[in-house]
């Protein structure tokens, strides 16, 4: 792996102090020429999936085999996810910014021989302004980044995170050197206090109360002290952490090493997600990286303290995130929740006080250390302070990740930032907060998203994900998913959830039949409220929350599926049938040879028919019809 | 000793004691199922739910193993724990559906029917894991275990293989509050010959 002491042939770097950090990050920009050009291709996880690895070794087959005629050869750089997954896979040209989306390999050489040799712009990559049909030519410029506010992400897609000095160069690790050298522990809680940072791993727990809860109990039972990352990130459609862990490795360990410092815990522990082996990766190169450069293990910067890290990868169940059941998989044991009445901050990771954190809470921290607290606490609304970092996935057009101010409307992400839905009406409702989290209704689209705006309207913020829906997506059936995920992911312990779930799911089913009553809406809050109240863990407690939200906004939607027979949205088997409009058919014959049931029936060039009887309602009919004549009622 | 009020009524209690323990001593009832004296506290059935008080501020938590604090206002039949206990019942007469004891817990208190259909008629077992616990803290065997995870937990052997090591001195049985484990406990001990003998000779 390349990084400046073995390209100077030098022994390893021991930074020995915070000037030296200084001086090194000095000569790394010095030594660079601000006019070279550079090729930035996205290896995010949704880039790679779209092939970016085949783009970069296109251009790295191009600049070598031809050999072109630049003056200067231009770099080429890897970097984490730029949160634009839906244009990927994205490839940026520096230093102009010039920005391309859905680059093939094949589109290669036409970039390197316009604008890398002549610097021009190969136009039909850039990104036209779905609204006003302008090409913008940078980055900067596009909405869907103009109207962020990118703090936690800055570094992601501008640094190759398995280089520690381009994140050197970037400023990491100032605020590590400035909390060590100029900050004592007490400082640094402190600061955290007042920067109003709340926890980003779903409850929003004040993060500097937890820390000085730490102190205290430290003062109690003595040390050691744990220092831990949540990593663990399982909620469907959530990819903040997973981004930020392979984008910005080096911010999670800076904010863990400065936590560390804080608390004068000599260990910490990265618990991550065994799914997220690139994850993973990244962060191991960090470690050992920034072991090398004396920022982690034994005289961290010459400064006396001592700290040191490992990764344990997850159990792969949704409950191990969960903080009691994350510490007995660290343990070694099956994850399952504790049922004490005791806070990790007193008795967590073997019994010892124990600060656990989020990733993305980690990240902040040397933000807020650097810039300071009162900075900080500027962003945001009073309560919520700072951006938060939402991945933005479902019916919406640029699903993506996205870091915006506290306090934002639900409709300036879902609307502004996210383009809308694709057939361009409004959404129905967003999910926030994951399985556990709520629907919010798009009469509430101006909620300001919040944690305590969000917990007002029945959701709560949850890590992040926030899944749109539209008209075609049905209530009773997104309850009875998230139901059915949870069902599968409880670890069985407690009956109100191992069986209250199975049975709430069981009265959603009916009603997706047709089958039920009024008084089925009065069981399913009733029940819902005993499990809230009467499950050990929170993987229980807040699991009735869409079912909840969606009885209090969409109360109509469940009457009709029983009253009415009818799933308006079009989405539950038993209660809609599939028809041809006969004005619009052709006639053309395609649906009638893709049907499985081969109940399409019709002489080419006229209308068919359906046998609703036989009908399977698969829908592959209306998928294949090219003239939108297939319609369900 | 620590003072605090279950019910209104003034309680006392040693430090280190649970709400539930405190309750038992004073005569105050509060229905359970997979709590035991003789081994440790699990949390899991929730049907020993009370209602904690303060001002506007309540929340709900297991007896079984809420440590005693002074000035606690303990509460054990509020409307928020009795919607716990009708739910758990309810929900256990569809799982329990041929456990004698769960229907006359669960009659009770007022539950005589269920609105769920059983999946399975002949089931007595709610998987409390107290068979399991006494044996492993108990008797020291551990010859049976809660296998598998999630919705899909029961009683098994360890490993999914009968044990040979069980030395058929009942302690299960005797715990188990819903008599199912009288039942299993052929399928699930296996051949206790080999482990008496070798306990015997000891
Ligand atoms: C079922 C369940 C799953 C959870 N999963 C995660 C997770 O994947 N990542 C996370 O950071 N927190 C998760 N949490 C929240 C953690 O328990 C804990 O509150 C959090 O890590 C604390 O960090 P914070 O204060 O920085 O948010 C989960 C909680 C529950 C109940
Ligand atoms: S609420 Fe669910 S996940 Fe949590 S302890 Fe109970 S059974 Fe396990
Ligand atoms: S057999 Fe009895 S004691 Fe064992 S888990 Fe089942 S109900 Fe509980
Ligand atoms: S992975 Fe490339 S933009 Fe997200
Ligand atoms: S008796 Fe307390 S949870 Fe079962």
């Amino acid at each position: 792996m390349p990084n400046l002491s073995t390209a100077l042939k030098m022994d390893p770097w021991r930074l020995q102090s915070g000037e030296e950090l200084n001086r090194l990050r000095a000569q790394i920009i010095a030594g660079r020429d601000p006019q070279r050009p550079e090729i930035i291709i996205c290896h995010g996880t949704g880039c790679l999936a779209n092939g970016s690895d085949k783009v970069a070794k296109a251009f790295r087959a191009a600049l070598e085999g031809k050999g072109i005629q630049a003056k200067v050869m231009p770099g080429i750089k890897t970097t984490g996810c730029h949160g634009f997954c839906s244009r990927g896979p994205l490839v940026i040209i520096r230093p102009q910014g010039l920005f391309y989306q859905r680059v093939k390999p094949k589109d290669v050489e036409e970039i390197v021989d316009h604008t890398l040799v002549h610097g021009k712009a190969v136009e039909r990559l850039l990104y036209k302004d779905p609204s006003s049909g302008d090409l913008i030519f940078n980055e900067g410029e596009i909405p869907f980044y103009k109207l962020q506010q990118r703090i936690v992400l800055h570094n992601i897609g501008k640094i190759d995170p398995t280089d520690i000095t381009d994140t050197i160069a970037a400023g990491g690790y100032q605020a590590l050197a400035k909390a060590l050298t100029t900050m004592t522990p007490e400082q640094v809680v402190a600061e955290m206090e007042k920067s109003g940072l709340r926890g980003r791993g779903g409850a929003g727990f004040p993060t500097g109360r937890k820390w000085r809860s730490a102190l205290q109990a430290i003062k109690k039972k003595g040390r050691p002290v744990y220092v831990v990352v949540n990593g663990d990130e399982g909620d469907p459609g959530a990819f903040m952490d997973r981004t930020i862990m392979e984008g910005d490795p080096h911010a999670v360990l800076e904010g863990l090493i400065i936590g560390a410092y804080a608390l004068g815990a000599a260990q910490g522990y990265l618990y991550v997600r065994a799914e997220y082996p690139l994850a993973i990766r990244h962060l191991e190169i960090a470690m050992h990286q920034a072991r090398e450069y004396g920022l982690l293990g034994e005289n961290i910067l010459n400064s006396g303290f001592s700290f040191d890290a490992r990764i344990n990868r997850g159990a792969g169940a949704f409950v191990c995130g969960e903080s009691t059941a994350l510490f007995t998989s660290i343990e070694g044991k099956p994850g399952n929740p504790r049922p004490k009445y005791v806070r990790s901050v007193e008795e967590g990771l073997w019994g010892r006080p124990t600060v656990l954190n989020n990733v993305e809470t980690w990240a902040n921290v040397p933000l807020i250390i650097e810039r300071g607290a009162d900075w900080y606490a500027g962003l945001g609304v009073p309560h919520s302070t700072g951006t938060k970092v939402f991945s933005l996935v479902g019916k919406v057009n640029n699903v993506g990740l996205v870091e915006v101010p506290m306090g934002v409307s639900m409709a300036h992400i879902v609307e502004q930032i996210g383009g809308g839905v694709p057939d361009g009406k409004p959404f129905k409702a967003v999910q926030t907060g994951g399985p556990s989290g709520g629907c919010i209704p798009y009469s509430l689209k101006d909620t300001p998203v919040d944690f305590d705006s969000l917990t007002a309207a029945g959701s709560m913020m949850g890590s992040g994900a926030m899944i749109v829906m539209d008209h075609t997506d049905c209530v009773v059936d997104v309850g009875r998913y998230f139901l059915r995920f949870l069902e599968e992911e409880s670890c069985g312990k407690c009956l109100p959830c191992r069986l209250g779930l199975t049975r709430l799911r069981e009265i959603l089913d009916n009603f997706s039949q047709g089958v039920g009553s009024e008084k089925d809406i009065e069981d399913l809050t009733s029940l819902s409220q005993a499990i809230q109240d009467g499950a050990l863990c929170a993987l229980g407690s807040s699991a009735p929350n869409p079912v909840l939200t969606t009885i209090r906004y969409f109360r109509e939607e469940y009457l009709a599926h029983v009253q009415e027979h009818k799933c308006p949205a079009g989405v539950c088997k038993d209660l809609i049938t599939y028809g041809i409009d006969p004005e619009r058919c052709t006639g053309c014959m395609n649906c009638a040879r893709q049907c499985p049931a081969q109940c399409i029936t019709g002489k080419k060039k006229t209308a068919h028919v359906i046998d609703t009887h036989k009908c399977l309602r698969c829908g592959i009919c209306k998928e294949t019809c090219k003239f939108d004549a297939v319609f369900i009622s | 000793m620590i003072t605090f009020k279950i019910d209104g009524q003034q309680v006392k209690a040693r430090p280190g004691w649970t709400v539930l323990e405190t309750a038992r001593e004073h005569g105050i009832e509060i229905p359970t199922l997979c709590f035991h004296p003789a081994v440790s506290a699990s949390g899991a059935c929730r049907l020993c739910m009370v209602e904690l008080r303060e001002g506007t501020w309540s929340k709900l938590v297991a007896s079984c193993i809420y440590p005693v604090a002074e000035g606690l206002q303990v509460h054990t039949d509020t409307e928020r724990v009795r919607n716990v206990r009708r739910w758990v019942l309810e929900m256990l007469l569809a799982a329990c559906p041929a456990s004698p004891e769960i229907a006359a817990l669960a009659a009770k208190y007022d539950v005589v029917r269920t609105r769920f259909t059983s999946h399975d008629p002949d089931q007595t077992c709610m998987v409390c894991g107290l068979c399991a616990r006494v044996c492993d803290e108990v008797v020291g065997l551990s010859a049976i275990a809660i296998v598998d995870r999630g919705v899909h937990k029961r009683v098994g052997a360890p490993f999914a293989k009968p044990t040979d090591i069980c030395v058929a001195c009942g302690s299960c049985v005797t715990v188990c509050p819903t008599g199912a484990m009288q039942a299993i406990f052929d399928s699930v001990r296996g051949e206790p010959t080999t482990a008496l003998t070798q306990l015997a000779a000891q």
